[in-house]
């Protein structure tokens, strides 16, 4: 019996999504970026189509985590608490595609900052950096919409990526993303089901399947993570067998799900067998990112420079395996 | 992989004479799919249904074993994602020894293998494998590290040496030790030779997969079976879609020649490198990996990597049932209490850390499920805490009488107040990550 390479016929497309606006295009961007796209499952050039490569951001906050890790504070110290230079920093020096920017202080359990101030700062970081743009939220709803709203009105024509909508709490944020022309993070609980519920309840009110990214939220290594990597394998699988909505390209957080555990924290005297802090504390991303690249995910937020650079790295070595084959 | 119900009945002759004993051929061939008949039963079958069916008996996955006992055990995996069923067999973690070294230094390095082991909900994390490496021309040197490493450790050895007089004294060295050969070039008689002698296993490393199809029906035809596949690519991207191409032809083709486990060898330009290229060949279907050096931190996240893939999904990883104290917390400190599913568990714990206080975690036995579905299974009930409480002597133990259920399970509460003479039940809230804002506006102590 002579080999042949066995490949499979995927009838479904992932929806390919554009974030950021340049100013032709209505923003102030110097490119946009595109994710998804694929024809077939990560990585799997040998039997389909994959225009865009994953693509990596960074995370400035609009206050300062209360649990940031030791080892990452050694990169960031002069800059944490001002996220216009921090951004500058991530997409100058360490090489961020993207800038996430996180608006936990507006949340009134952590600092109740105004909706005005949040614009302020997201303003800021739009005249730092000319990459696109991510904004990401917190879950308490009253206030999030009230802040998301104003951002949205500010960024009008920017393409910002809105992170993140849920069943509970959608129409508002989803009804500003069309006013203002944004796109939008669908976050589920890792649940197929409940994801695609929402894609559904989204496109139910005309928000554009091309402007959805899924976010099927994120465990990281030893905390769950094979549920969110066997979940993203299943939305992606159903997804390229032809169901449109699960035919989305994901996001993923390795950096802020990392960034909260012990191990991204506690030192090699507390814990021997747990190795070197500084590099455990790289490497929890770095695991958590690959192996969730291998199960579908095209944005990642990573917050360690190291990972950052390691993981960009490997996705353009495995994109250099397209010419090939 | 085995054949369902319906591709049997196409290789039956489908005349529904009933000579098997069942009355039509789709029956008989959905009892011959759930193993309760011998396709001997039907005097009717062709050639073709006997080669077939007889092919499709063996596992699509050989099982290889090295070193031991207890031996590492690798392939006889059934499925390409975790969720069709389960990975059984996780990836053997081999730390490589470079004869060059000193003794001094390769002892050291042996020593803190094997007495690395870190422990994770409730699974002794180790290192697997040595693969031992001649590195240098000094011939003695290799055998010297090869006893070295007998003495030394129980683990077992990947013998890396292309110089095959040096391999032949090394495999008698360990000739009831079961190890493995790497072959860094062709298969030839002689290496077919000395893995037959000393019972190895064959690692056979190709560059095209119609070489490696060659070298490993070469080996099957010369009375090997134990045998690992390695297609020879440093490119990520490749060793990704080689390895899919490789298992899928193995599970959905049933192409013998590549039903072995895999092996790839990384090169990694530093620890950062490496870890990545290691996540991706861990979860796609690498069975043996290599590190070039002995890193606690890298073993301890691809260990973690490991037993997240490998974890059986029908399973839910339980922790174990008892009290977790959060912080530092004193006799009067707050009591929480939910189930032993680990997510539930690390949520939980993480977000009464997040909180910033101090208190009293109660992991009950729920059998590892969430709290809704061990409610509703009567795993999670005001009886079941009332008796775990008893049982960890938690009165003893804290002044508080205060305890938070979660709010899902608020039911329970007057049932557990009942249960529990002289103690307060709290309804918590919903969701773990409102507890920081629950603990905030809710007394507690």
């Amino acid at each position: 019996m002579d080999f042949e390479t066995p490949k499979e016929n995927y009838s479904g497309k992932i929806i390919e999504v554009t974030i950021g606006a340049t100013p032709e295009e209505g923003g102030t961007r110097s490119h946009t970026i595109t994710i998804g796209g694929s024809t077939s499952p990560p990585f799997h050039f040998f039997e389909g189509k994959h225009p865009h490569p994953p693509r990596v951001a960074m995370e400035v906050f609009d206050k300062v985590p209360n649990k940031y890790p030791h080892s990452l504070m050694e990169y960031y110290r002069d800059v944490i608490e001002k996220p216009a230079d921090m951004a500058k920093k991530c997409v100058e020096q360490y090489g961020a595609e993207l800038i996430s920017v996180r608006l936990e202080g507006t949340h009134p359990e952590k600092g109740n900052k105004s909706a005005d101030e949040a614009a302020g700062i997201v303003r800021q970081i739009l005249e730092s950096v000319k990459v696109p743009v991510i904004i990401t939220g917190h879950s308490h709803f009253e206030k999030i919409n009230e802040v998301i709203k104003k951002v949205c009105e500010i960024t009008a024509g920017e393409n910002c990526l809105i992170n993140y909508v849920e069943t509970d709490n959608y129409k508002t944020i989803a009804a500003s993303c069309i006013a203002y022309n944004h796109t939008i993070v669908a976050q589920s609980p890792i649940d197929v089901n409940l994801g695609k519920q929402l894609n559904i309840l989204l496109t139910d009110m005309s928000f554009p399947a091309e402007r959805i990214v899924m976010d099927p939220l994120t465990s990281t290594l030893g905390y769950g993570l094979e549920y969110t990597y066997s979940i993203m394998e299943r939305i992606r699988n159903d997804g390229l067998a032809g169901d449109k909505m699960l035919a989305f390209p994901m996001l993923i957080n390795p950096g802020y799900e990392s960034a909260v555990v012990k191990e991204a924290r506690a030192s090699i005297e507390d814990n021997p067998d747990w190795g070197d802090q500084e590099l455990r504390c790289a490497y929890w991303e770095i695991a958590t990112a690959m192996s969730l690249l291998a199960s579908g995910a095209e944005l990642l937020i990573i917050y360690h420079p190291k990972a950052v650079e390691v993981v960009k790295n490997k996705i353009s070595e495995i994109f250099n395996s397209k010419k090939g084959s | 992989m085995a054949l369902s119900g319906l591709d049997i009945f196409k290789l039956l002759p489908k005349t529904n004479c009933g000579d098997c004993g069942v009355p039509t051929c789709m029956a008989f061939a959905l009892k011959l799919a759930q193993k309760k008949a011998e396709l001997s039963e039907c005097p009717h079958a062709s050639e073709k249904a006997k080669a077939t069916l007889g092919a499709a008996s063996e596992p699509p996955i050989r099982l290889v074993k090295i070193g031991g006992p207890p031996s590492l055990e690798i392939g006889n995996e059934t499925v390409m994602f975790r969720h069709e069923k389960t990975f059984f067999h996780p990836t053997g973690i081999a730390i490589q020894l470079l004869c060059s070294k000193e003794e001094k230094k390769l002892l050291k390095e042996i020593e803190n293998v094997e007495s690395y082991k870190a422990e994770r909900v409730g699974e002794e994390l180790n290192a697997d494998l040595f693969f031992i490496s001649q590195d240098s021309a000094d011939r003695d040197s290799f055998l010297k590290t090869v006893n070295i490493t007998k003495q030394n450790s129980t683990k077992g050895i990947i013998l890396d040496c292309s110089d095959t007089e040096n391999l032949k004294i090394s495999l008698e060295v360990l000739k009831d030790d079961r190890p493995a050969i790497f072959l860094r070039e062709k298969l030839t008689d002689e290496y077919v030779k000395l893995a037959k002698t000393s019972d190895s296993s064959l690692i056979i490393t190709a560059d095209s997969f119609e070489d490696l199809q060659s070298q490993s029906e070469y080996a099957k035809s010369s009375g090997l079976n134990n045998i690992i596949l390695n297609m020879n690519s440093q490119n990520l991207g490749y060793q990704l879609q080689n390895s899919t191409i490789l298992r899928r032809s193995a599970l959905k083709k049933y192409f013998k020649p590549f039903g072995f486990p895999l092996f790839t060898f990384i090169q990694a330009e530093d620890s950062y490198d490496l870890l990545a290229k290691a996540s991706l060949n861990l979860c796609k279907y690498s069975s043996i990996i290599v590190l070039p050096k002995y890193d606690k931190a890298m073993l301890y996240a691809l260990f973690t990597l490991r037993q997240n893939i490998y974890t059986d999904p029908q399973k839910p990883i339980q922790v174990d049932p008892k009290v977790y104290q959060i912080g530092e917390p004193t006799p009067d400190s707050p009591v929480f209490v939910t189930t032993n599913f680990s997510l539930t568990y690390f949520m939980v714990s993480g977000e009464i850390e997040n909180s910033g206080i101090s208190a009293h975690l109660i992991i009950a036995d729920a059998e590892g499920q969430s709290v809704l579905t061990a409610w509703a299974a009567g795993k999670f009930t005001g009886e079941t805490i009332a008796k775990f409480i008893k049982e960890i002597n938690l009165e003893q133990n804290v002044r508080t009488r205060k305890i938070v259920i979660p709010g899902l399970v608020a039911q329970i509460s007057g049932d557990l107040e009942e249960k529990l003479p002289g103690w307060e039940v709290i309804v918590g809230c919903q969701e773990a990550s409102d507890i920081p804002a629950f603990i905030k506006s809710v007394r507690i102590t």
